[in-house]
């Protein structure tokens, strides 16, 4: 008993130190310098990664807009009887990027709420898959990193679009969440829709396509995928680079106010501990 | 004489309509994009070859709509002014709308001046050799399809 009353009170005697010694600031100082120069260079390599990816972004929306095409002019719905669903997360493996990863792992985890027995998850990017194992692993059937680091390409993509196809997941719909790049200071969460072969076969307006096999469809919905998920990922890896660029200002910005607080303590105890030696040399001398 | 107002009313809208369908037939909102390059988005071209896996097909304005997917080949665009342009695709997919409206993905696509004949000869003849030394199932359908794709390569740098 007694020990512990002496344990707490020397934990509370650390605790009230009053003033901060003048090492403790400067060592304080130097640490938020070097964070902010951390954070500038990450700005820097991101906005000059952020160009990059808004000059391919353009290159790839009318793929994007194109393979979307078809599913709207062919008025494609969910068949009914099949409940199964398949969702696709697009994020990376990379953090430090404001809310891009949360947003959509927030819209799909909503969705799971409401039915986790018929949906299931492909995680792109370890983010998404670190925020949905937690409650929903067993919900996950695929995870696939090392994306972010390079410029998504149509290669990964084809081999994502692979790996989902090969799963042998039957699903009737399915939707792949993404940000959609709106501008340098915002993105959206949006969903494309995905269609199996199925659900295409017994939409009511496919009978105004002329000479289709099921093989055609086949293979024209995995190269849609595959243009798809090309497209969502460059969206993704744009809005995620606008975004830590916006990240890394900000961080910038607040580590500058900080510093200019703690150079201000620094100095003003500065000040106190001369004025303490001066007024201790001269009380000294006149007690002599 | 307000009757025969409303009759002129009626024939010019109807003059109009018909003007503006046929504006309408004669467009074809044509998109060709590939994973390197976007060449046309949105545009209006007088007619498109396309090699596909069911025969090689031309489009043209009011196409009836379907599906097809693209084999390896030379896209050929009639454009407006006449002028024909040749791209060649490894693969991808033709959609053509109800509306008109034609869209080609491809994996990748360049015009056929920019490919060289003896790299592509080069290659045709590394495929093969990749086929002869396939172990297994998988190995031996990828390098049939590269033989293929070059097989086409050479074809269209000729």
């Amino acid at each position: 008993m007694l020990g512990k009353a002496v344990v707490q009170n020397a934990f509370f005697g650390q605790q009230q130190r009053g003033m901060a010694t003048l090492k403790a600031i400067s060592m304080r100082l130097k640490s938020v310098k070097n964070i902010q120069k951390i954070t500038q260079s990450m700005k820097m390599v991101s906005a000059a990664k952020y160009a990059r990816a808004e000059r391919e972004l353009k290159q790839v929306r009318p793929i994007g807009n194109g393979a979307k095409q078809f599913y709207e002019q062919a008025e494609i719905a969910p068949p009914e009887d099949v409940p199964q669903k398949l969702v696709i997360a697009i994020t990376s493996d990379r953090g430090l990027c404001g809310a891009v990863h949360t947003s959509v792992a927030r819209h799909i985890r909503t969705e799971l709420a409401k039915d986790d027995q018929n949906i299931k998850v492909v995680c792109v990017g370890d983010k998404s898959k670190a925020i949905l194992s937690r409650i929903y692993g067993k919900n996950i059937i695929l995870a696939c990193n090392e994306i972010g680091r390079l410029p998504p390409t149509f290669g990964d993509a084809s081999k994502l679009a692979d790996a989902v196809l090969k799963s042998e997941y039957k699903f009737g719909s399915g939707e792949i969440v993404y940000n959609r790049f709106k501008s340098v200071v915002s993105y959206q969460t949006s969903i494309l829709p995905v269609y199996s072969l199925q659900s295409v076969a017994a939409s009511p307006k496919l009978s105004i396509y002329d000479s289709l096999d099921d093989e055609v469809i086949q293979s024209y919905l995995e190269f849609s995928l595959a243009s798809l998920l090309f497209y969502s990922m460059k969206e993704g890896a744009c809005s995620e680079q606008s975004s830590r660029m916006t990240a890394m200002d900000n961080a910038s910005k607040n580590a500058g106010e900080m510093i200019d607080k703690l150079t201000l303590t620094f100095n003003r105890t500065r000040q106190a501990v001369i004025t303490r030696e001066l007024i201790e040399i001269i009380s000294g001398a006149s007690a002599l | 004489m307000a009757a025969m107002r409303s009759m002129s009313r009626l024939l010019t809208s109807r003059a109009l309509n018909t003007t503006i369908r046929r504006g309408y037939a004669e467009e074809m909102n044509f998109t060709f994009a590939a994973g390197n390059q976007v060449f046309y988005d949105g545009k209006s071209v007088k007619q498109v070859d396309v090699p596909s896996f069911s025969g090689s097909f031309g489009i043209l304005p009011k196409h009836v709509p379907t599906l097809a997917v693209l084999k390896p080949g030379v896209v050929s665009v009639y454009e407006e002014d006449g002028g024909v342009k040749k791209i060649f695709v490894s693969s991808g997919t033709v959609t053509i709308n109800e509306d008109s409206s034609v869209q080609i993905l491809a994996e990748e696509a360049h015009p056929i001046e920019n490919i060289d004949a003896s790299a592509a000869r080069e290659l045709l003849t590394k495929s093969q050799s990749q086929l002869s030394s396939a172990a297994n199932d998988q190995a031996k359908a990828e390098a049939e399809i590269a033989i293929e794709v070059s097989e086409a390569l050479v074809k269209a740098a000729e």
